[in-house]
């Protein structure tokens, strides 16, 4: 069976659960098999057999954590050379996006982004203009590089067969131009990640300040959730900036949503209009929110959320 | 030392207006809405502008789009860039996101420059690939997602790269392709001053041939292609509860009716 390149997205020696998701996608295309690159990375290669990788192509270089995005799409493009598979996939997140990319160009190929589909033939499905519309693509040129976001698919385990095959990387000075001198963790820990938690509760300017987030920090922690924030609360310094989702934060696609003091402005609305079922807590009953709301509650959220928290306790 | 700069600046369908796609081609239909710079894209030439006051040097925009994004150019020269390049052909109609890239890359590489800035997403697009691809045909260093960036004139370049927990502290040598996320700055609206000024100020505009563009342009030549479209059906059937004392409680039981919890 052709193969199919799963590029793995991998942070603090821990394999991120968009990657199983993309293995299990890559099981509808084709043989599974998982590009593993980093500085010290062949740890992991194990672990990808239990979603079903059949090979894992494992480059290990300090160059792929030392400089920016360019040798990773080098040393992918050099792999998609020797192996020709049917596709790659790659999680669209902001640094999947741009490695894939490169990749691609380097491939003579296509690109298509934020696909939350992709179907045996490489046919992919997208969201565009904030979910309004669905669009069916494919990659007409070169091999399908698709990045693919997280919960599109659920995982499901396989056994696979995760036979490592090590790549020497072969990494241009030119890709050596960026180099990364610091990495800084600001945001708070302990909470699922924002991007691939299935719960997500935000809050936003309707809060009144930072010191009313607990308020959210509770309704996530009663639901397993992550915490989102809208700009206008993000922006005010009430909630780190690596908890916005919107158009310039973070795109998430959650089972639940639940939007609090949230307005629901064009741009908060392009990163969250895809999540399955959606709720929301407002005062004005005018909020364009509630345009989007399977559920939408109309009161004042220092009411509604406590006793929110209370009942969802209770009947866990 | 003063710094060139090339701002990558599009124009794109006003992200409040209704968008669609042609049932003919399947592109963007930018016939019927609104257009305006993508928002990103200010902050793109605030920054540019603010690198010029502080060392000297000129701004100049690039843009690929229809002949009416010299309205979206005007704006750019009016906040203070210098000249602009606008390539339009009707032939890069339908272009894919390789293609745009080439074309870019090939008017960008006219130009004198230290450093090239992008906004990091286009809200039509919304691929946030621009800055990377350029960096790739350009062969210079990508330092994308800034939400700071300092120079050293005819030396380096250094950017606080915004990342999913933080951000990562990125440097470089000149020249380099930077894009800017929104945190950057807040941008300026232009001052009367500065609309006035910007009438006089150059615009070349370039076809495609202009550009050195060969082979297959436009739809015809793209990398991808779009077979269908369908409006999704506004969400509705959405019910809307007002609070009445028990808001919390009526929330906790829709959630169970959705087996949420
Ligand atoms: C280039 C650009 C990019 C942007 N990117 C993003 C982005 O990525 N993400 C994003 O979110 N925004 C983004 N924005 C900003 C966006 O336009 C809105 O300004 C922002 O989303 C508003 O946040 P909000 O809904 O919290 O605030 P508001 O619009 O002020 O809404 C607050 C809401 O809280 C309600 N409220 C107040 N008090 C209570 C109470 N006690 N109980 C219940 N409800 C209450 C109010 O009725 C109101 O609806 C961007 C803007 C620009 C120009
Ligand atoms: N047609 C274009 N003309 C000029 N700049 C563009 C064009 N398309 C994209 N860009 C630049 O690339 C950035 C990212 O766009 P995108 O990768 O399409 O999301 C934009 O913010 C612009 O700076």
């Amino acid at each position: 069976m052709a193969e199919v390149l799963v590029l793995v997205e991998h942070a603090d020696g821990e394999i991120k659960k968009v990657t199983n998701e993309l293995l299990t996608l890559a099981r509808t295309l084709g043989e599974p098999s998982a590009v593993l690159l980093g500085g010290s990375v062949a740890s992991l290669a194990e672990k990808l057999g239990e979603y079903g990788a059949q090979k894992v192509y494992v480059a290990e270089s300090a160059d792929l954590d030392d400089y920016l995005v360019a040798p990773k799409a080098e040393v992918l493009a050099q792999i998609v050379a020797d192996t020709s598979p049917t596709a790659v996939l790659v999680a669209s997140s902001a640094e999947g996006k741009e490695v894939a990319a490169r990749a691609a160009l380097r491939s003579g190929s296509g690109l298509i982004t934020d696909a939350v589909g992709v179907s045996s033939d490489g046919e992919t499905t997208q969201g565009i203009f904030g979910g309004a519309i669905a669009v069916q693509a494919k990659v007409t040129k070169g091999i399908p590089f698709i990045t693919v976001r997280p919960n599109s698919t659920a995982a499901e385990p396989a056994s696979g067969a995760a036979e490592v095959v090590t790549v020497t990387p072969n990494i241009s000075d030119a890709a050596k131009g960026a180099k990364v001198t610091e990495r800084v963790v600001e945001a708070k820990g302990g909470r699922p990640d924002l991007a691939e938690a299935a719960v997500v509760v935000s809050g936003g300017r309707g809060l009144g300040g930072a010191e009313h987030f607990d308020l959210i920090e509770k309704l996530a922690d009663s639901l397993d959730a992550a915490v989102g924030a809208s700009r206008a609360a993000t922006d005010a310094g009430w909630y780190p900036h690596q908890n916005q989702v919107g158009q310039t934060g973070k795109t998430v696609s959650p089972q639940l949503y639940i939007a609090v003091g949230i307005s629901g402005a064009i741009q908060h609305r392009a990163g969250m209009q895809t999540s399955k079922t959606i709720v929301a807590i407002n005062k004005d009953p005018e909020a364009p929110i509630f345009e989007l709301a399977d559920f939408g509650m109309v009161g004042d959220l220092f009411d509604v959320v406590p006793q929110l928290t209370d009942e969802i306790t209770k009947r866990k | 030392m003063p710094m060139n700069i090339v701002v990558c600046v599009k124009q794109v369908p006003d992200t409040w207006a209704e968008r669609t796609l042609n049932a003919s081609d399947k592109t963007l239909d930018r016939a019927k809405v609104d257009t305006v710079m993508n928002e990103i894209d200010e902050y793109a030439v605030e920054e540019a502008i603010r690198l010029k006051e502080a060392h000297g040097g000129e701004v100049t925009i690039v843009t690929m789009g229809p002949d009416r994004a010299l309205d979206t150019i005007r704006k750019a020269l009016s906040m203070g860039a210098d000249k602009a390049v606008l390539l339009s052909d009707e032939a890069l109609h339908g272009s894919c996101v390789m293609q745009t890239s080439d074309a870019l890359a090939k008017v960008i590489g006219t130009l004198e420059y230290d450093l090239v800035i992008c906004g990091s997403e286009a809200t039509d697009s919304r691929l946030s690939v621009m800055a990377p691809l350029l960096a790739e045909r350009l062969g210079l260093p990508q330092l994308s997602l800034a939400r700071k960036v300092t120079v050293e004139p005819g030396s380096s370049v250094t950017i606080e790269r915004q990342t999913e927990n933080g951000y990562t502290v990125v440097t470089s040598a000149l020249p380099a392709v930077v894009s800017v996320v929104e945190k950057i700055n807040e941008p300026r609206y232009p001052s009367f001053k500065g609309i006035m000024a910007a009438k006089s100020k150059p615009t070349t505009t370039l076809t495609a041939a202009d550009a050195g563009l060969e082979g297959e342009l436009g739809l015809a030549g793209a990398t991808s292609q779009v077979d269908e479209f369908t409006p999704r059906p506004p969400r509705s059937g959405g019910e809307i509860v007002k609070n009445e004392g028990d808001g919390g409680t009526k929330v906790a039981d829709f959630l169970v009716s959705q087996k949420l919890i």
